[in-house]
């Protein structure tokens, strides 16, 4: 069993839900990655998504653009971030990573490459924004030939038919993006991801998580009621940027990341 | 020419799938797949749909002004002393470019679709302006998103989006030209698929705009074919036309790809030189990867990182190429090289002193390539040229390069 399957397998057990926070690996600034993703695990992280940045995110917001340019200028890349992977491991082996980013960097790599790599370095799953499952196979055969899971978004507007389409291809869990837009947007509809949840439920066993727009402990509670777990990505961005912006030391980011992610476990928590 | 291309059924591709060959497809977040799957249903029964192509036409014909002449610029030849040059006139067209040849018809699948909004990104300028001119005309909302950068170095056409009513909005991210703008289109999309038509400018992005982009543009090789018959009895032997994004390359290339016989030549933005790093010419010196919907060349670095883009003119400022064009050089059948900003800068003032005709800054890459070409070949054999674009909006750029003020 995969350390992602594992672990929400634990947590249904106590009746909890998963914490997943996201952050751009070499930001807010460089070398803080390893230390920080120690930090959220500590804080109540079940699951980290650690973001590969890339030159043109086309879907992210304001927040996680600015996040990826930074990186950018921090001198990461996709190989810097699997050795961040791979130090993170040396002290963790049970918090599933999972990688999300764009198709472009994956495929210079080469799928087989990036495979063999991020399996070495710990990866447990990779989530590529624009490759949905219509262009995933050539990337499919080798994410299977070493165990890497293969998540997908399901966004609103996706109909019913391709769903099936879609839980085929994956493996992991399931996310579901709340909302129509990019990341860090502020029009949540819990009703509506309730509707979702319970019509992506009807296709697939897999674990259900929920990101794009859950900003604080209640939006992350109200998503809980009705996710296997939630994604935080933006507001934790933004946490950390403003406390270097402020002059504040890397330390200081990861004190306001732990604090963040430490109300909206407290949240969540609050409705077992 | 090779005889291995004589089995490609042009016309069959893209396939299903959206590819030509390993490029094309659709790389895309899932919030656009049922967006683009609605177009692809809708485009191919309209494309099917006689009333749709005679509106159209209709447009075509009493809006755009087509068809655009073919002229022969003999004085230019007679100078240069070698093939009989032929430009094809898509600066003559409304709006000045052959931009609008795709406008009219991705604006009539907005209307078909019923959106009340259309978006657009735009390098130069030309494309925001088609896009706002037939939003005017059907009564459209219309954002056109523009790089801040270029949006300094293109103020006439900003302006005369404006006056058309069209949002121009500038766009700060990455490198602030054509590939941000059009990185934030797409955002725009995801956000409002529900109430808006993206209309893309070029013949790349995901499926099925690489195929409906060329079948729009493609008006102009099918004209050029007829009118070179009909003007010299014969077909040409070369096309030239630049590549940026290809949409006017593709639409002259096209209808002409089965004919052997004449070669093709896709000419990219060599910057300050193709050796210098400071260019926009994936297909000279790029490699395979994925960006905007689209397996194609890229320009990008060791770590798949999109590269910044140089070119004197802001319409070939970008780090990608249409995926058929990245197909055709593949497979051979299109030659593609490269001109830089000067030999550029010197075709845009040749063309205006000899024939009393200024280009657009894209069409001079052409010509400038058109002229070396010209000087290898007989007296007998003939080039058509796309003067895609005409230069007004660029008279600010070339007066700061010739060190002018106005």
């Amino acid at each position: 069993m995969s350390r992602i399957a594992d672990r929400f397998k634990q947590l249904k057990e106590q009746g909890r839900k998963a914490l997943i926070p996201y952050f751009v690996a070499g930001d807010p600034c460089a070398d803080i990655a390893v230390p920080l993703m120690h930090g959220l695990v500590e804080a109540g992280a079940d699951i980290i998504e650690v973001g590969v940045a890339f030159s043109d995110p086309m879907a992210e917001g304001p927040v996680i653009q600015l996040a990826h340019e930074r990186a950018l200028a921090n001198g990461i890349s996709l190989r810097k971030t699997l050795e961040v992977v791979r130090q993170f491991r040396e002290n963790d082996q049970d918090t599933p990573v999972l990688l999300m980013g764009y198709a472009n960097p994956v495929e210079h790599m080469g799928y087989d490459v990036f495979a063999d790599a991020a399996a070495s370095a710990g990866v447990d799953a990779l989530l590529t924004v624009d490759i949905p499952p219509e262009e995933v196979d050539a990337v499919n055969v080798e994410l299977n030939r070493v165990g890497i899971d293969n998540i997908f978004l399901i966004a609103p507007n996706t109909p019913e038919n391709r769903i099936d389409t879609i839980v085929e291809q994956a493996s992991g869990f399931i996310y579901y993006v709340s909302l129509k837009g990019v990341t860090g947007a502020g029009n949540l509809d819990t009703e509506e991801v309730s509707r979702r949840a319970q019509l992506i439920r009807s296709h697939t066993n897999l674990p259900l998580a929920v990101g794009f727009g859950i900003k604080d402990a209640d939006s992350a509670k109200a998503v809980a009621v009705v996710a296997d777990g939630v994604v935080v990505g933006s507001a934790l961005v933004n946490v950390m940027a403003a406390a270097i912006e402020s002059g504040g030391s890397p330390e200081a980011a990861i004190v306001a990341a732990k604090s963040l992610l430490g109300d909206i476990r407290a949240g969540i928590d609050s409705l077992s | 020419m090779s005889k291995d291309r004589s089995d490609i059924d042009y016309s069959s591709l893209p396939d299903a799938q959206g590819r030509f060959g390993q490029y094309g497809g659709k790389f895309v977040s899932e919030t656009l797949m049922a967006a683009l799957a609605e177009l692809e249903e809708l485009y191919s029964r309209l494309s099917a749909d006689p009333a749709f192509q005679r509106e159209l036409d209709e447009d075509l014909a009493h809006y755009v002004g087509r068809p655009s002449p073919l002229y022969e610029a003999k004085r230019w030849s007679d100078q240069i002393g070698g093939a009989r040059i032929f430009l094809k006139r898509e600066d003559l067209n409304h709006t000045g470019a052959h931009k609008v040849n795709n406008t009219v018809g991705q604006a009539l699948l907005a209307k078909y679709m019923g959106k009340p909004r259309v978006i657009a990104e735009t390098g130069a300028g030309q494309h925001g302006v088609a896009s706002a001119t037939i939003a005017a005309r059907l009564g459209l909302e219309c954002q056109v998103y523009m790089g801040e950068e270029d949006i300094k170095r293109q103020a006439l056409n900003v302006y005369r989006m404006r006056l058309l009513g069209a949002d121009v909005i500038p766009v700060t991210s990455g490198s602030k030209t054509l590939k941000d703008a059009m990185n934030e289109a797409m955002r725009d999309w995801v956000t409002n698929v529900d109430s808006t038509y993206y209309i893309i400018g070029t013949a790349a992005g995901p499926h099925p705009y690489p195929k409906l982009v060329r079948d729009f543009q493609s008006i102009i090789g099918r004209e050029a074919r007829a009118q070179s018959l009909a003007q010299t009895g014969k077909l040409p032997d070369a096309l030239v036309a630049c590549v940026g994004g290809g949409s006017n390359a593709i639409g002259l290339f096209h209808p002409f790809l089965e004919d052997e016989s004449v070669a093709m030549y896709g000419v990219e933005a060599g910057g300050l030189g193709v050796a210098t790093g400071e260019h926009a010419a994936p297909l000279t010196m790029g490699t395979p990867g994925v960006l905007h919907g689209n397996r194609t060349y890229l320009m990008q670095d060791e770590d798949g990182q999109i590269l910044h883009t140089h070119s004197i003119s802001a319409g070939l400022d970008y780090p990608g190429v249409g995926p058929e064009h990245s197909w055709l050089k593949d497979i051979g059948r299109v030659d593609y090289v490269d001109a830089d900003d000067a030999e550029a800068l010197r075709a845009f003032h040749t063309l205006t002193e000899v024939e009393g005709i200024m280009p657009a800054l894209e069409s001079s890459h052409a010509l400038a390539y058109a002229e070396k070409l010209a000087a290898s070949m007989d007296k007998d054999q003939m080039i058509i040229v796309n003067l895609s674009g005409r230069g007004d909006k660029d008279i600010h750029t070339v007066a700061q390069l010739d060190g002018i003020e106005i």
